[in-house]
């Protein structure tokens, strides 16, 4: 990671199948992890059903792309926000969330996981600390 | 547009990637690669099979950093450089063995 790297966030608020921003903020998350960002993942409001395990899409005729988030450890990016107020207001704990690891480069490559909850305080300071926030 | 195989007209993109991945199997890959002026050899199928493997398990297909990085741990250093898979795949690794491959353009790939 190059010193001036800049800190990008992409907010994700929006569930994954009823429209396109879910599976194209996955997308600009992959073309932009070619370019060696500082890249951080915040799924709020709808967007935490993104990280819902066991999805199946046979029904509405589009591909299930929750299992690509399981690959995003291998492009460095491997901080999954996740705010709780969100997660709680729709019934949701983190053991409804698939597992997301990603190895640790300095730590001989231990699994550790990815997705972090967060409040929503703790969300408001994250989201302060970047220089570019993109919202899907 | 389409490979002909056995027969069959099997419909691929401008490109030569295939539109029904599901069509795959390894006698069309091989025709694919002769399309591509490539002679699949052990060390292609190692690539292609990685490919399908980690396509099967992650819904895409690695970027070619992705890609060196992870054989690297399973096939040892002297396979996982760019130089090794563009001997393998002279105009680019990750859009020839995707080709091959059946799975579709790498996300990101020009």
């Amino acid at each position: 990671m190059s010193e001036d790297a800049k800190k990008f966030l992409y907010v994700n608020r929006k569930a994954p199948y009823g429209t396109i921003y879910a599976l194209e903020s996955l997308e600009v998350v992959l073309i932009g992890a070619a370019f060696e960002q500082e890249v951080t993942l915040a799924f709020l409001d709808d967007g935490v059903y993104q990280l819902a395990k066991g999805q199946e899409t046979a029904g509405v005729g589009m591909k299930n792309f929750s299992p690509t988030y399981r690959a995003l450890g291998d492009y460095d990016v491997n901080k999954f926000y996740v705010e709780r107020e969100s997660l709680e207001e729709r019934g949701l704990t983190e053991d409804d969330l698939q597992e997301i690891t990603y190895e640790d480069e300095d730590d001989d490559w231990a699994e550790k996981p990815s997705i972090r909850v967060v409040n929503r305080d703790e969300m408001k300071k994250i989201m302060s600390e970047q220089d570019v926030i993109l919202s899907f | 547009m389409g490979y002909q195989f056995n027969g069959q007209d099997i419909a691929h993109d401008e490109e030569g990637y295939l539109t029904d991945l599901s069509v795959w199997n390894p006698q069309l890959a091989e025709l694919i690669a002769k399309d591509e002026n490539i002679e699949m050899t052990p060390e292609h199928w190692e690539v292609v099979n990685f490919l399908r493997e980690y396509y099967d398990e992650y819904q895409i297909a690695p970027a070619i950093r992705v890609l060196t990085k992870a054989l690297k741990k399973t096939m040892g250093p002297e396979k996982a450089s760019n130089k090794y898979l563009y001997e393998l795949f002279p105009y680019g690794p990750a859009k020839q063995a995707c080709k091959i491959a059946g799975l579709p353009k790498p996300t990101g790939c020009v």
